[in-house]
């Protein structure tokens, strides 16, 4: 009997303990979430009620020629920017681990661009990527490269976010520098006896041995791009319109989301938006997990 | 030789990622004419890019904003992730581990499913125009905080805290007598974590502010690239130094907290 009523008072305790995150669940994320869920099914404009109607936002939705272009635009930056940033990221921790003593300061140098606040670097890269004289183009220009215009040209538009993307790697790339440290030595040392290049080491040894952690990566980086959002609606969207061609280059599904509810106030239709890429993030992470299976090794790291 | 291909590689590293910081400060201080030259150094040197900037908007007004709204969301978000954290961390009761798991889903969920409802409801409240909605939320937790708390609580001796039990010690006591001493490391990740990404956000004033006066730096500085930027009245070296003043607080963070801000981002790793 005694140790029941510890138990009870135990639970009682966690309970209250847990209380701001369930009151905060309900209020914040379960109570919206069914919310949203309905008004997908409805007409919403602020001024007047909700009024059902079915599924005709989705039908909408699917036959929106905007939506096909945002999905379309934030599909084809995440299938250039993850890969871009997992392998610059790979690169810069194998370099950083060879640094010894200075790791710490190149660790920083990599980790400084993390800091800066995104619209900061919307408006620095809107400049060095400039097509006439932005340094990303001189750069190119030493090696006898004519670069693009990367902030005016639909077709650069996209690769030119990904080049700036680049720059905020660091914090991918402090993640694999602290997974390649927990790569026992061993293993490159027996690799080298066998005469292993050092490609077949990272190929045999450092990938398989941090693969779980690039996994993670993926993972989480494709959630993140497929709601990229803040750079490029600082660089190509807001008061001034300069939604032209440029404006439809950088049209990401979050941001079509953000115009539709708060610049239309169409509520209703914005809900089934979300909702449609909650499905599509939900499929493509799903699909990540399955194939992990195959790919990642998990031992030797902590899960 | 392969320490020398190494050094080289640091050395382009270095350049890859200092100079646009190097170009940022130098280009903010060059007048009108030569803030596209990619001269290293700015020359005319025009300091006064910076009054112009503080005289033509309230730089002071969105600093303080941005401070004020940085610690109530930094704080918040501390005291509520570590009171669940704890809970999830020294009690055993049923549904416990069932409710963790759902704590850990709510990471994965697209911020954008709940952005219309959720401002519909500080809409309802009537705080819609108002800087509440930016900080507000914390105070019921956030879940990867609560995550990365529950992990330093779990790390901690637990008979220590048998022993405090024994003693006659009460939940809250061992909470803020023990507990919280102990984690202080953990603490200081969340709220720098936190004091960043109120710093840095645009999303939430976006939605949310609608007065001048309200902005944070971030917005404000939305609101400098569309009237100084392109499509205005291109004045760059106005926009640079307003980019200039945002960043150099978040680099400073960086500087004194480092380690916290390194530990943060290892231990996201965990998650998986």
């Amino acid at each position: 009997m005694a140790a029941r009523s510890v138990t009870s008072r135990e639970a009682r305790a966690g309970w209250l303990f847990l209380l701001p995150w369930i009151v905060g669940f309900l209020a914040f994320t379960a109570g919206p979430m069914l919310y949203s869920l309905w008004l997908s099914l409805t007409h919403y404009d602020m001024l007047k009620p909700p009024t059902y109607v079915g599924l005709e936002n989705y039908r909408e939705a699917v036959a929106d020629e905007r939506v096909g272009t945002a999905m379309w635009n934030t599909v084809f930056f995440t299938v250039l920017h993850v890969p871009a940033q997992i392998a610059l990221a790979l690169g810069l921790a194998s370099l950083l681990r060879r640094a010894g003593r200075t790791a710490g300061f190149f660790r920083t140098i990599v980790y400084l661009p993390v800091m800066t606040p995104p619209v900061a670097l919307a408006a620095l890269f809107l400049l060095l990527l400039n097509g006439q004289n932005g340094a990303v183009n001189e750069f190119l220009s030493w090696f006898g490269f004519t670069g693009p215009n990367w902030t005016t040209d639909p077709a650069w538009i996209k690769p030119g976010l990904v080049v700036m993307g680049l720059w905020t790697v660091g914090s991918t790339a402090v993640l694999y520098l602290a997974a390649l440290t927990r790569v026992p030595l061993e293993r490159y040392e027996a690799a080298r006896l066998d005469g292993a290049s050092p490609w077949r080491q990272f190929w045999h040894v450092t990938l398989p041995g941090i693969s779980g952690t690039v996994y993670f990566t993926v993972v989480v980086n494709t959630i993140a791009s497929l709601q990229v959002f803040t750079e490029a609606y600082a660089m190509y969207f807001g008061a001034r319109a300069k939604q032209s061609a440029e404006g439809d280059a950088a049209l990401f599904y979050v941001i079509h989301l953000f115009q539709e509810a708060f610049g239309s106030l169409r509520m209703g239709y914005a809900s089934a938006l979300a909702w449609f890429l909650f499905a599509v993030i939900a499929v493509v992470t799903f699909v990540q997990v399955r194939m992990s299976r195959r790919y990642v090794h998990n031992e030797g790291e902590r899960p | 030789m392969r320490r020398v291909g190494v050094l080289a590689g640091l050395l382009v590293v270095t350049l890859a990622f200092g100079y646009p910081f190097w170009w940022l400060v130098s280009a903010s201080l060059k007048d009108r004419a030569h803030v596209f030259d990619n001269a290293l150094l700015p020359r005319p040197f025009s300091p006064q890019n910076y009054v112009e900037v503080w005289q033509a908007v309230p730089l002071t007004t969105w600093i303080g904003n941005s401070v004020a709204i940085g610690l109530a969301a930094a704080a918040s978000a501390t005291a509520a992730s570590a009171l669940v954290a704890f809970g999830f961390a020294m009690f055993r009761f049923p549904g416990r581990d069932a409710l963790f798991g759902v704590v850990l889903a709510t990471m994965m969920l697209p911020a954008a499913v709940t952005m219309v409802p959720v401002y519909l409801e500080w809409h309802a409240l009537g705080l819609a125009t108002t800087q509440v909605p930016l900080w507000a939320q914390n105070l019921f937790g956030s879940a990867f905080y609560i995550f990365l708390l529950r992990q330093f609580f779990l790390g901690l001796p637990r008979e220590v805290f048998d022993a405090a039990k024994v003693d006659g010690a009460g939940a809250w006591r061992l909470f803020t007598g023990m507990a919280l001493p102990l984690a202080r490391p953990g603490l200081i990740v969340v709220f720098v974590f936190e004091l960043k990404a109120a710093w840095t956000d645009l999303v939430k004033p976006l939605i949310y502010l609608r007065e001048t006066e309200l902005y944070t730096v971030p917005r404000g500085l939305k609101a400098v690239l569309d009237r100084f930027g392109e499509g205005g009245e291109e004045q760059w070296e106005l926009v640079l130094a307003a980019s200039t003043i945002a960043t150099v607080p978040m680099i400073l963070l960086f500087l004194v907290a480092q380690r916290y801000f390194v530990r943060g981002t290892v231990t996201q790793h965990v998650e998986q």
